[in-house]
């Protein structure tokens, strides 16, 4: 074609501004976890995959059902979404109060900047045995590690987001006359709430990776206390189980988060 | 309202933008501010309505404020400044709510202000489902919604395409023609300058100092009439003239320079 195009004057112009334009389908992703499963499904009965190691999707659903029944997994459950939600609550209370004074004042900005970079990086579960000789080994403990890993995620990302809150919106309600207290509640603080709801994205999955490591310390009750013990009895259904709430507890935050996302942000 | 500036000098660190600039803006007059970029038009804007704390020197504002003035000086921004979450009649509604009006007042005030601008079917709107031009007209009735005693424009139509541009420009004549209102127009452009001003004020490069004050005899309205071409043609070389080698020696400078 391209010898063909050479040897006559008129030739019509090659499109070459296709593909680098990815979409998303909702088909390949539904088709691909199926696929997966039936897969797993299929190397366990046909006897390809050991039980006691990796047990078949249909024994975990069997499981499943059964702790379900029982009512044991709502207890172990309930117990871990208190937990979250408490330290998360804590957490952030905390965490958006510091924000929002070091998006605001010089001082609080001086101290807390260098006192957050110099505390972040301590992976929170190290400090539960502090806390728990501290506070003692029951729920205090538990909901500190959590609050205190919501805690700095928050700070930032509430301290970031109202520190790029467009400055001319501010001179802007200066300008108008706006006492102080109405602009930090009409312009700051709505400015900065794409990047405070991004940041419970962030602490919401802190806090059940915590609750979960704080629940195998040390709990009766607990999904992270229910997996470890499936664990030492070699339960590896009921173990997967458990790790099947956990996956559709991250999951039923995140849609609580965009939900919130929607009705908070409708004006994006 | 009348505004002068007295003696008012500005700097940032080492660099020197304004100096010793004496300067009154009369009661009902529209003035133009030009000169080069970076001669320190906007920092002077800032001044005179108190958003900047000049260097040295004083602003004074002197005569009677209307009763239903809320906001004596009130600007209009180059960028608009609206507020993405609210809607076209919030964003109005902002400039009242800190102000003991009841709501009635409040609602017909946002009415009034949204009809003069040719807002009214888009007071639900967000400024993000809107136009640049809508978007200025949001600016002004804000703005217009306090019944300002001076309006401060920094180049209110500098972000807008050349026929929003001259389609506002009309608009903004009709406005205050009508109502006189005192006004400080910077702008770089040379023709809305000319089309809206009673008198240009000329600074020069930085250090930026007044250079000259250009009173426009023809009126507003006239004009846009062929007879006043020649005259404003004139005018506009005159500016130019004025403001040339500023501008060249600005386009050369470096960023850090």
């Amino acid at each position: 074609m391209a010898e063909l195009g050479r040897e006559t004057a008129r030739d019509r112009v090659r499109f070459r501004g296709g593909g680098f334009a990815p979409g998303q389908r909702r088909g390949p992703a539904l088709l691909v976890f199926a696929a997966l499963i039936a897969f797993w499904q299929g190397g366990s009965s046909l006897g390809w995959i050991n039980p006691l190691f990796l047990p078949s999707p249909a024994h975990i659903a069997q499981a499943l059902y059964d702790v379900a029944a029982s009512g044991e997994l709502w207890r172990h459950f309930t117990a871990s979404l208190g937990r979250i939600l408490g330290g998360w609550a804590i957490g952030t209370a905390a965490g958006l109060a510091l924000g929002t004074a070091m998006g605001l004042f010089t001082l609080a900005r001086s101290i807390g900047l260098p006192l957050v970079s110099a505390i972040f990086p301590v992976p929170k579960i190290a400090l539960l045995p502090l806390f728990i000789l501290w506070f003692g080994i029951g729920e205090p403990s538990k909901l500190a590690t959590i609050a205190l890993g919501v805690f700095f995620p928050t700070v930032i990302n509430c301290y970031s987001g109202i520190d790029g809150v467009a400055r001319n919106l501010i001179r802007m309600a200066q300008s108008f006359d706006l006492p102080p207290r109405d602009i930090v509640r009409k312009v700051v603080l709505p400015g900065a709430m794409p990047t405070i709801i991004a940041g419970f994205r962030i602490s919401s999955s802190v806090a059940l990776i915590l609750v979960v490591a704080a629940e195998m310390i040390g709990a009766e009750y607990g999904l992270g206390a229910f997996v470890l013990q499936a664990g030492h009895l070699m339960a590896t259904d009921q173990l997967l189980a458990g790790v099947v709430c956990l996956s559709i507890l991250g999951l039923v935050f995140g849609a609580a988060i965009s939900a919130l996302e929607r009705n908070l942000l409708r004006w994006r | 309202m009348e505004l002068r500036l007295e003696a008012v000098g500005h700097r940032y660190d080492d660099l020197t933008v304004l100096e010793d600039i004496s300067l009154t803006v009369q009661a009902g007059e529209t003035l133009a501010l030009i000169g080069p970029s970076g001669c320190g038009k906007s920092t002077l804007l800032g001044i005179l309505g108190g958003l900047l704390q000049p260097s040295s020197g004083r602003v004074v504002a002197e005569g009677a404020v209307p009763a239903d003035c809320l906001n004596p000086l009130t600007y209009v921004f180059q960028d608009f400044a609206l507020l993405p979450w609210r809607t076209v009649a919030d964003n109005v509604s902002l400039a009242l709510e800190h102000h003991t009006l009841s709501g009635n007042e409040r609602h017909s005030r946002i009415a009034e202000v949204l009809e003069r601008t040719k807002l009214s079917d888009f007071a639900s709107a967000y400024p993000r489902q809107l136009s640049g031009g809508m978007r200025q007209r949001v600016g002004i009735a804000r703005a217009l919604a306090v019944r300002p005693a001076v309006l401060l424009m920094d180049e209110p139509l500098s972000a807008l395409d050349a026929q929003t541009r001259d389609l506002l420009m009309e608009d903004f004549l009709d406005l205050w023609l009508r109502e006189r209102t005192t006004a400080v127009y910077v702008t770089h452009n040379l023709t809305e300058a000319l089309r809206l001003a009673d008198r240009v004020a000329v600074l020069s490069r930085r250090p930026g100092r007044l250079r000259e004050i250009v009173p426009l005899a023809v009126p507003q309205s006239e004009r846009g009439k062929p007879e006043a071409q020649a005259e404003l043609a004139r005018l506009q070389h005159h500016l130019w003239t004025l403001i040339k080698e500023g501008a060249r020696s600005a386009e050369r400078e470096m960023a850090d320079g």
